[in-house]
């Protein structure tokens, strides 16, 4: 492996550009490297992990109680990668990724504060998952924020909230940051579960895989550790964070009555979804998985998109956690190697063989856990007007709803043009999926009917300075030259 | 039983075919409108949304008067302000030379009898652009112009020809044009239609029907491309253009820049996709890094491009056609047809209602390019 420190030290081409040092980054990283390919391996974060093993060759956490067994598993990842020729751009923003006009792809790079354009012939996307947004009355009061958030300042920083702190949601991490959060030391006051009861009617039809996965063992210990040690509220239907200025406490609703709980800090969790700005941005297909209830790429076994070599793969395809993210990563790039000739589809088939059985194993029992953990209908497109779900361009939930009925706005693309939501920097990872619900909620249509917005590169935005200062590619200058 | 047969049929949805709509429905003709995807989604939706007179070529100069006039009460017209804002736009000279061909311009427009477009000295342009670079010795200012929001404009234009009763049919694809006896028959994805009138505001897809009536036109889809920064600290009012590079140039009341000037990426028309063409736009940003230095640390927070149709003398289509009675050409509006809306389906809808109209669109036929030795002897 070769740190790349400076944007200028970035080829002019690759055989395969991966995007997200992650689980399934590296895993497709050093597969392919492995297969001879020349691999970019471009990251956001200074080091690698991801968001599931973030800082894992940095941490100052050394107990490793704290986060777990699992969490010190993405050391082996990393090590993986070493001996290979996989050139790593951590702290590189990719912005963009388009067709360019000799069948391969041309990446926008930021790394910095220079921006590059490069090119590549086949593009891994692995930017895996993001938080569902989870907006309620006062989400915006500075000591709220996401369990991920406070999950990253832990990992990347040893830092725990100070003060009583809140934690509320639905879905297993909750119970899991619950528990590494206590033990690092933090003060927590109270575990709100908003999981809806009658979940459990249509998760027990999945739950004889989920008997036979590796989650249930690891999730019994999770749930009985955190519901032994810490103040559990299950049946939360309603959540307001209040205070002016900053969070002083949550008003909870539990069997129709409501109290508030004092805090500061809340910590705000409804399950994650796949990150999909820039594979939509790409132009790739994508359609809403109606288990998971989130927009999803359209991918094949191969994890291949519609648009051919641009593969994506890990939880940034589907949400199946972090060793199915790994596996993932390995198919993809043994697919790559296909497309490239370095493999016969025969060979792909049988090298892919223990991977897919692997993957099968890890992904038993994830169904049972989707349907358990599906958000309520309040916290997926919350009832009360002045709750802001557009955070860039503070537009509220009531806003949403007139506009899609009284200006018969059916579409989220369409309501950008009267409120602007999905329109700030942030280009809807934070209200894309609640603006969706309203409006689908407001024309009683699904959200497959609804669709999402078309999203626009730079997926992160790059300053006009980066810009102007691009260097010219190869190819530009051989069409001045010609 | 619904009802398949109108007056009038307008096929695509943009500003133009929405406002065509509106203005026949407003005469008291029924009206079918026939949108493949929903109204507004190509150019009239994601344009850079200049209502600008300025810089005008002398053939659609009526056309965009007769339109400015009403820009200047969309309210009254389609219960919605559109988001438009007059605060001017402004040519901006980067040079001598470039101020001499403005002076020549307003000179030759006076002459014309036009008087929208006023030559300003530095002084001026300083106190108009504060923010320009000290280079500059002056320029054209139209007083009038603005800006306004494209989409929401498009669907405001919708609603209100759909509140006078015009039949709006969005995710309905046109597949052929053909005659029927007295009529047209119009084939889709949802059955045909039936007319003696049709209007083609088909857009970047209006080729393909101009060739269904046997008057094939050499349409160019183009791709042009914006790029828009997050908020910034007030700094300008106007929309600034330029003459010799390529650059449109302004403020929203939000802060955000909008970038743009016609740099154009690559059209997927069959997919309804572009491709951004970032060498190009890197140019774009480096005018404005000239320019503009209070820019230079912007962020850019998003570009895209629109699928749009030029022509090959950046003029639009307009009129009658020049084969058949009952057939209305109103597209290839070349990347400046927003600010066009409003006037042209009201003019339009006069020509379909009476046969004539005041407003001079002599050079805008689409005989120009079906009979080229007729009409350019």
């Amino acid at each position: 492996m070769i740190t790349l420190t400076a944007i200028d030290q970035i080829a002019e081409h690759y055989d395969i550009a991966v995007v997200g040092a992650g689980p399934t980054g590296l895993a497709a990283a050093a597969r392919a490297a492995e297969l001879g390919l020349s691999v970019l391996l471009a990251d956001e974060n200074p080091s690698p992990g991801g968001q599931i093993y973030r800082a894992i060759t940095t941490t100052p956490v050394t107990q490793r109680g704290v986060l777990g067994e699992d969490y010190w598993k993405g050391g082996a990842l990393v090590d993986r990668l070493w001996p290979t020729n996989t050139a790593y751009a951590p702290g590189c923003t990719v912005w963009s990724v388009a067709p360019d006009e000799v069948g391969g792809f041309e990446l926008g790079l930021s790394l910095g504060g220079q921006a590059r354009l490069v090119a590549t012939d086949q593009v891994i996307l692995a930017t895996g998952a993001q938080e569902r947004p989870f907006p309620i009355p006062g989400w915006t009061l500075p000591g709220v924020m996401t369990a991920g958030a406070a999950q990253i300042a832990l990992k990347a920083s040893g830092l725990v909230p100070s003060g009583r702190t809140v934690i509320a949601g639905c879905g297993p991490l909750l119970y899991l940051l619950a528990g590494q959060l206590a033990a690092a030391g933090a003060n927590i006051v109270a575990v709100l579960d908003t999981m809806p009861r009658r979940n459990w009617l249509s998760a027990l039809a999945a739950l004889p895989d989920f008997l036979r996965s590796p989650y249930l063992a690891k999730g019994l210990k999770l749930m009985a550790a955190a519901r032994g040690k810490l103040p559990f509220r299950t049946g939360v239907t309603a959540l307001a964070a209040e205070g002016s200025g900053k969070v002083t406490g949550v008003s909870v609703t539990r069997g129709g009555r409501t109290k508030t709980i004092a805090c500061d800090a809340l910590l705000l969790h409804q399950g994650v979804i796949p990150g999909i700005n820039l594979s939509n941005a790409a132009g790739c297909a994508q359609h809403f998985d109606h288990v998971q209830l989130c927009w999803t790429p359209t991918v094949d076994d191969w994890f291949a998109s519609s648009i051919p070599g641009i593969a994506i793969a890990g939880d940034g395809a589907g949400i199946g956690g972090a060793e199915s993210a790994a596996l993932r990563g390995e198919l993809a790039s043994l697919d790559a190697a296909r497309r490239f000739g370095r493999l016969t589809p025969v060979q792909r088939d049988e090298m892919a063989g223990p991977t897919r059985i692997a993957l099968a194993r890890s992904l038993r029992g994830r169904r049972f856990l989707d349907l358990l953990y599906r958000p309520a209908g309040a916290f997926l497109a919350p009832p009360a007007d002045e709750t802001i779900v557009c955070r860039c361009e503070e537009v509220t939930a009531g806003q949403i709803r007139d506009t899609a009925s009284r200006l018969g706005v059916t579409g989220p693309n369409q309501m950008k043009a009267f409120l602007r939501c999905g329109m700030g920097p942030c280009q809807g990872r934070l209200c894309g999926p609640t603006v969706v619900e309203l409006i689908a909620q407001a024309h009683g249509l699904s959200p497959t009917e609804v669709g999402y917005y078309r999203l626009r590169p730079p997926v992160k935005p790059i300053t006009l300075a980066e810009l102007a200062a691009l260097p010219p590619t190869e190819a530009a200058v051989k069409a001045v030259v010609r | 039983m619904e009802c398949r047969s109108a007056d009038v049929i307008v096929i695509g949805g943009g500003i133009h075919g929405c406002s065509t709509a509106l203005n026949c429905a407003m005469r008291g003709l029924s009206v079918i409108l026939l949108e493949k995807d929903h109204a507004g989604r190509h150019a009239s939706g994601v344009n850079a949304g200049g209502v600008r007179q300025l810089a005008r070529h002398v053939a659609e100069i009526p056309l965009s008067n007769a339109s400015m006039a009403l820009w200047h009460r969309i309210e009254d017209l389609v219960d919605d302000d559109c988001g438009f804002t007059c605060d001017g736009q402004v040519l901006v000279a980067e040079d001598e030379e470039d101020l001499d061909t403005c002076r020549a311009r307003v000179d030759d427009l006076t002459l014309r009898g036009f008087h929208h477009e006023e030559l300003i000295d530095a002084a001026e342009l300083r106190r108009l652009v504060p923010a320009v670079s000290d280079l500059c010795p002056g320029g054209v200012i139209s007083r009038r112009d603005g800006a306004a929001i494209p989409l929401r404009a498009t669907q405001a234009f919708k609603r209100k020809a759909a509140s006078l009763g015009a039949d709006i049919r969005e995710g309905v694809r046109v597949t052929r044009v053909v005659r029927d006896g007295a009529n047209w028959r119009v084939e889709t994805d949802n059955g045909f239609f039936l007319s003696p009138r049709i209007v083609n505001t088909a857009g970047a897809w209006a080729d393909r029907i101009a060739a269904d009536l046997g008057e094939p036109v050499p349409l160019e889809v183009i791709a042009p491309m914006l790029m828009i920064t997050a908020a910034m600290p007030a700094f300008i009012k106007p929309v600034v253009i330029l003459r010799r590079r390529k650059l449109s140039f302004k403020q929203f009341g939000n802060g955000t820049v909008l970038i743009g000037g016609g740099y154009l990426g690559r059209a997927i028309r069959d997919e309804n996709r572009t491709v951004l063409d970032w060498g190009k736009l890197a140019t774009n940003a480096r005018t404005v890094w000239d320019l503009f230095p209070v820019m230079r640390a912007a962020p850019i927070a998003r570009a895209w491009a629109g699928i749009e149709a030029r022509m090959p003398d950046d003029l639009p289509v307009f009129g009658p056609s020049a084969r058949h009675e009952g057939v209305y050409h109103q597209f290839g509006f070349s990347a400046h047809g927003f600010q066009l809306g409003p006037g042209a389906g009201a003019v339009m809808a006069e020509i379909i209602a009476t046969g004539s109209t005041n407003v001079p669109i002599d050079g805008l036929q689409i005989s120009r390019f079906t009979h080229p030795r007729e009409s350019r002897p």
